[in-house]
């Protein structure tokens, strides 16, 4: 038994890492729509979900439940096999993508192995993510069409026409960074911005993509992002799925679990894209200060340790046994690490990588919420219009700039 | 048969038996479902010879750019179940056989020339897509600049001929 | 290793196939996919004498096909979207006009 673990330990650990990281994506999942429906819902001046469990927390396990029991009918005259194909597409191809994703820079170590975190890294990092990204438009595109109807089909194709538009634009907006890194694989990107030459010759954020550099890539982020935003079909570009417009769009036809199937699948591509935006532009698991400030490294302990204690006296102030529970505990599960942070100083500096990605991710997927608060639909000409005319227009203005830019500072 | 060689039969099952089914599905958009595990297949053949550059191009630009584009028109122009024609059966019970014949000839005449031909090993080239780069811009940069040039015209042709017409 | 000739092999019988496909089928949007199958099978064919030979030359090739089949796959498309138009048919033994 000691043998067969000790030959097949690669396989194995892959296995296992595999394993936790779909448990936490879904679960991440999960917690994202109670997330986004709180905060649109503040946005809104109203509470959003706060009855089922303390602050509505157990709301996606109740909406879980609820999809898994639905009736799920198969409507007439549908195309079976694509009309089945299509919603496993969409959640393969999304949870797929995030197996090239680096969550941290030092690996563990354990019984001789290394175990880094983040699956795998290949030399074409961010290419699989685009060929990865540019297989998805089947599903949408095979879902309109599979299920016999108008408005699927109309929502499917003008999906899949402004995914295959912002494609380009998405794509182009990343060869500025990957000029400046000179690599494709998004591990050696991170570490080209640790060691590179920030804005003004300063350290930490400074070095950052954004900042750094011959040219700084904030034209090439803000493509990228608003190319991201169209590309996951998100507000303001959702009109493909508007209810006001196309009853649902491609996902009509989809009942219960195969709708879930597409839900999850587009959360997925969210938390995938705001991955990407921290790796690629905000330094991925590098902090904003330079690394002379050790100081900062007890950062995490700072946050942490009163959200902790501050979890405790909420739960504390419910009425229901559950909250009374449920709240202290976590909060004492959160206090704890932050203590333990402090304590162990090699367990701090191995966290310090994955705290700030893992901060920058929260941040891009706050910005995604709240553009869905906050932002009007665009029409379905106007949005090809700006995809076309102006975003494809602007990357390849970067990536010029960018390339003379480097040829400049190259003399 | 060590993992290679194993990966290579699961993959090259997976080719044949899309092309196989290209060739038997009556309805377009099934025989394009079959053409694309055809590409993605091959990508994974690139891929088990190293060439990972090539792989990922040609599942971004083959499969998600060229087949939607043979989906969308399909849909487009709602495409149903081909007809049954008159084949004539001879064809079938004589054709098929032959032309098995045939390969598994040409086939046996390639494996027995194995010994003319290396062994394929992976390049071994430590950066195989700065190398590639190079190779493209600076021998090939004239063929690389028609092609962006045919790209132009293609598209130019495709909306001429597929455009909305304008009424005068 | 895998041996060349496994893939010069099946590189063929992959052509083979889609010469059977463009050859059989009357839909004509089936036709086109099969010429893309047999570039397929070409490139297929090129990446792999490219790594007999370690050099990189037939990748380079094989990038140029991928092209010249993207702008071949576009406007071909865009013939067969006016064929359909004028002839209302996707039958290639319908569009038979000029025959005698």
């Amino acid at each position: 038994m000691n043998d067969f673990l000790a030959q097949h330990a690669e396989i194995l650990i892959s296995l296992v890492k595999i394993a936790i990281l779909l448990f936490v994506v879904l679960t991440v999942n999960a917690y994202l729509t109670w997330f986004e429906r709180k905060v649109v819902a503040h946005i809104q001046s109203r509470w959003g979900p706060h009855r089922v469990g303390p602050h509505g927390l157990l709301q996606p396990l109740a909406d879980g439940l609820k999809f898994l029991f639905k009736e799920d009918p198969t409507p007439a005259g549908v195309d079976k096999f694509v009309y089945y194909l299509a919603p496993l597409l969409a959640l393969a191809l999304a949870l797929t993508s995030i197996a090239v994703i680096p969550f941290g820079p030092d690996p563990l170590h354990f019984k001789g192995h290394d175990i880094y975190l983040g699956i795998t890294d290949l030399n074409i990092g961010i290419l699989a993510l685009f060929a990865i990204t540019a297989l998805g438009v089947y599903g949408v595109a095979l879902a309109g069409w599979s299920s016999n109807s108008k408005y699927p089909l109309l929502g499917g194709l003008r999906s899949s026409a402004q995914m295959v538009s912002y494609e380009l634009a998405l794509t182009m907006s990343v060869v500025g960074v990957l000029l400046m890194a000179g690599t494709f694989s998004l591990r050696e990107i991170i570490d080209g911005q640790a060691n590179g030459h920030g804005l003004f010759g300063l350290g930490g954020i400074f070095r950052w993509n954004i900042f750094a550099g011959p040219f700084p890539q904030i034209l090439g982020f803000l493509c990228f992002f608003v190319a991201a935003v169209a590309e996951t079909n998100r507000v303001p570009f959702d009109l493909p799925e508007a209810e006001s417009e196309l009853v649902a769009g491609f996902h009509t036809e989809y009942a219960s679990f195969k709708f879930a199937m597409f839900f999850i699948a587009e959360y997925t591509s969210m938390i995938t894209v705001s991955c990407l935006c921290s790796i690629l532009f905000f330094g991925g698991w590098l902090s904003p200060f330079p690394a002379s400030w050790t100081f900062t490294h007890y950062l995490p302990s700072f946050l942490l340790i009163p959200f902790g204690l501050w979890v405790i006296w909420d739960g504390l102030r419910y009425e229901t046994i559950f909250g009374k529970l449920i709240l202290p505990g976590v909060g004492t599960v959160i206090t704890a690490l932050g203590v333990l942070f402090i304590a162990f100083p090699a367990v701090n500096e191995f966290a310090q990588g994955p705290f700030w990605l893992l901060s920058k991710i929260f941040v891009f997927l706050f910005i995604y919420v709240w553009m869905r608060g906050t932002l009007p639909r665009f029409r379905y000409d106007q949005l090809m219009s700006f995809g076309w005319k102006l975003l494809l227009p602007v990357s390849l203005a970067n990536v010029v700039i960018t390339a003379t830019a480097l040829l400049w500072s190259n003399r | 048969m060590s993992a290679p060689v194993i990966i290579f039969f699961v993959l090259a099952a997976m080719c044949v038996i899309g092309a196989i089914s290209l060739i038997l599905q009556r309805h377009p958009i099934h025989s394009a479902l079959s053409l694309i595990v055809v590409m993605v297949a091959l990508a994974g053949l690139y891929l088990l010879m190293g060439a990972e550059f090539v792989a990922a191009v040609q599942i971004i630009v083959y499969g998600g750019a060229i087949m939607v584009l043979f989906v969308f028109v399909i849909m487009l122009l709602n495409a149903g179940l081909e007809e049954r024609t008159n084949v004539s059966k001879l064809a079938g019970f004589a054709g098929i056989p032959l032309a098995v014949a045939l390969t598994g000839l040409l086939a046996a005449a390639v494996a027995r020339s194995e010994d003319a031909v290396q062994a394929a090993t992976q390049t071994g080239a430590t950066a195989p897509n700065k190398a590639l780069a190079n190779l493209l811009f600076q021998d090939f940069v004239y063929p690389f600049e028609l092609t962006s040039f045919l790209i132009l015209v293609a598209i130019l042709g495709a909306i001429v001929l597929a455009g909305p017409r304008s009424e005068t | 290793m895998v041996p060349t000739h496994y893939y010069v092999i099946l590189s063929a019988v992959l052509f083979g196939l889609g010469v059977i496909a463009f050859i059989f089928k009357r839909n004509i949007i089936t036709i086109f996919m099969s010429i893309e199958l047999m570039l397929n099978a070409v490139n297929l064919a090129f990446v792999a004498f490219s790594q007999v030979w370690h050099r990189l030359d037939g990748q380079v090739f094989v990038l140029f096909v991928i092209v010249v089949a993207a702008a071949e796959a576009a406007v071909g498309l865009g013939i067969i979207i006016m064929i359909t138009r004028n002839r209302k048919t996707l039958n290639v033994e319908d569009v038979n006009l000029l025959k005698l």
